[in-house]
């Protein structure tokens, strides 16, 4: 049987090059590969363009790498956590493309799922729409948007096996499924790794296939952005 | 008087059906869910990957895995479904969700809605909103009837930039119920509780429809 699993994130990580395109998974804070990321703090590769619904916080996420300056560009569709990000926008030291949130979702899985255009209704009529082929359906206006893939994805799950399949847990899931399929070499920690066989294929949210490496992550933050409790 | 977020939040939340699916945005939005009559079997979708969304969780039951689009810890509801963002987002490109409640800065009188960027001061992007008024069916915005400095933000024309054209249907602000027209304008349908006709014309800079008496809004 094909085993994927290297010892750790440092291993992973260690042949990304600076100037590479990664998509990294999770919404805010949850479900980010945070090992990968503190990995990639430690090879210092720069010039990255990062694939991200968000770009974490100040202290936490991407938002550690936009410190270190190691991301040339972030592809996103919402940033607003960030005062560093806003920082290095509005300075020009970052690029930025932002844009709508399930287009964002949608180019990932085309990439992954071999379809290089789509059409959306989403953003017709506002700048997102600029330069873009639209054209219209049933009465009603679509825009061309184009496929993403990516040098290497990082992604995050809950439980893995050896073979590289993937389950995810409440609301971490978010992009990290197409984001293992649209990233040439896949990169998946977890937080709970088990031999091939294991894990029931029924419940398998991500089929080994598009996962290259595995490891078993350590020390889980887990941050939490909005702490809300009912007593 | 006008009324307070709550009450704004209260009035939208009349406007709910048994049996639909909805997706609340940030801010007011977020609050029509306390005022939900429990009698109606409402299910709410969070696009970062939930339909079901409960309660806040006590101390114990908090889950770093379990959050809302505003990244606010949350709990499930009996009967509720995880999945990704692009299944999230297929629900709501499809047309599944039926009722979208979000904020706006401003709202043009023929449904165009402003409420991801102001040039130059906000960078933080549209997250789901330009995909959510893209295709849902019916859009319903919560906002203030003007900015903090008394300008109205119900106008002929946006001024910030767009992020959806021809999509909003009903609005409710602080001082009225409006519909917005086929053909273009604000109809006028309730006023908030001491408001007066006069004074919301005062207050909307796009072309208000004033037809007959205008009743005032039924708030508990």
């Amino acid at each position: 049987m094909i085993n994927k699993v290297v010892k750790n994130a440092d291993e992973a990580v260690k042949d990304i090059p600076s100037g590479a395109v990664l998509m990294l998974g999770g919404f805010g804070l949850c479900g980010i590969p945070e090992n990968s990321i503190s990995a990639l703090l430690k090879t210092g590769v720069k010039n990255l363009t990062c694939i991200s619904n968000n770009a974490g916080v100040d202290d936490f996420g991407i938002g550690l790498m936009l410190k270190t300056h190691q991301v040339k560009k972030m592809i996103s569709s919402y940033v607003g956590e960030n005062a560093e990000f806003e920082r290095q926008l509005l300075s020009g030291e970052l690029e930025v493309d932002l844009i709508p949130q399930g287009t964002l979702a949608e180019r990932v899985r085309a990439g992954g799922a071999g379809i290089p255009a789509f059409y959306t209704p989403a953003g017709y009529g506002t700048e997102v729409a600029e330069g873009k082929e639209t054209r219209e359906f049933d009465g009603k206006m679509y825009l061309l948007e184009s496929w993403l893939r990516a040098d290497f994805s990082l992604v995050k799950a809950w439980k893995g096996d050896t073979a590289g399949n993937l389950i995810f847990k409440g609301t971490a899931r978010n992009f990290n499924p197409m984001m293992a399929a649209a990233g040439k070499i896949t990169i998946a920690e977890v937080e709970e790794l088990v031999p091939a066989g294991e894990l029931d294929p029924n419940e398998i949210h991500t089929p080994g296939i598009y996962v290259q490496r595995i490891f078993k992550g350590v020390d889980y933050e887990k941050r939490i952005e909005q702490r809300t409790v009912t007593s | 008087m006008a009324l307070d977020k709550i009450g704004i939040a209260k009035r939208i939340a009349q406007e709910v059906q048994d049996g639909m699916y909805i997706n609340l945005g940030i801010g007011i939005p977020t609050l029509v869910a306390n005022y939900i009559p429990e009698e109606l079997n409402v299910v709410l979708q969070s696009e970062n990957g939930l339909l079901g969304i409960g309660r806040f969780p006590t101390e114990e039951e908090v889950d770093a895995d379990l959050i809302n689009a505003g990244k606010q810890t949350i709990t499930m509801r009996d009967g509720s479904v995880l999945f990704d963002s692009s299944e999230s987002f297929g629900m709501i490109r499809g047309g599944h969700v039926d009722l979208t409640i979000l904020g706006a800065m401003e709202v043009s009188e023929n449904g165009d809605i402003a409420n991801w960027k102001i040039p130059g001061k906000m960078v933080k992007g549209m997250g789901g909103a330009m995909d959510l008024v893209a295709s849902a069916k019916n859009i319903i915005v919560a906002m203030q009837h003007t900015s903090r400095s008394g300008d109205s933000k119900l106008l002929k024309e946006c001024s910030l930039p767009i992020t959806g054209i021809n999509c909003v249907r009903k609005i409710v602000t602080n001082l009225a119920v409006l519909e917005v027209q086929e053909e273009g304008g604000f109809l006028l349908l309730e006023r908030a509780p001491g408001v007066t006709v006069d004074e919301i014309k005062e207050a909307t800079a796009g072309k208000l429809i004033v037809n007959g008496d205008v009743p005032e809004m039924k708030i508990n």
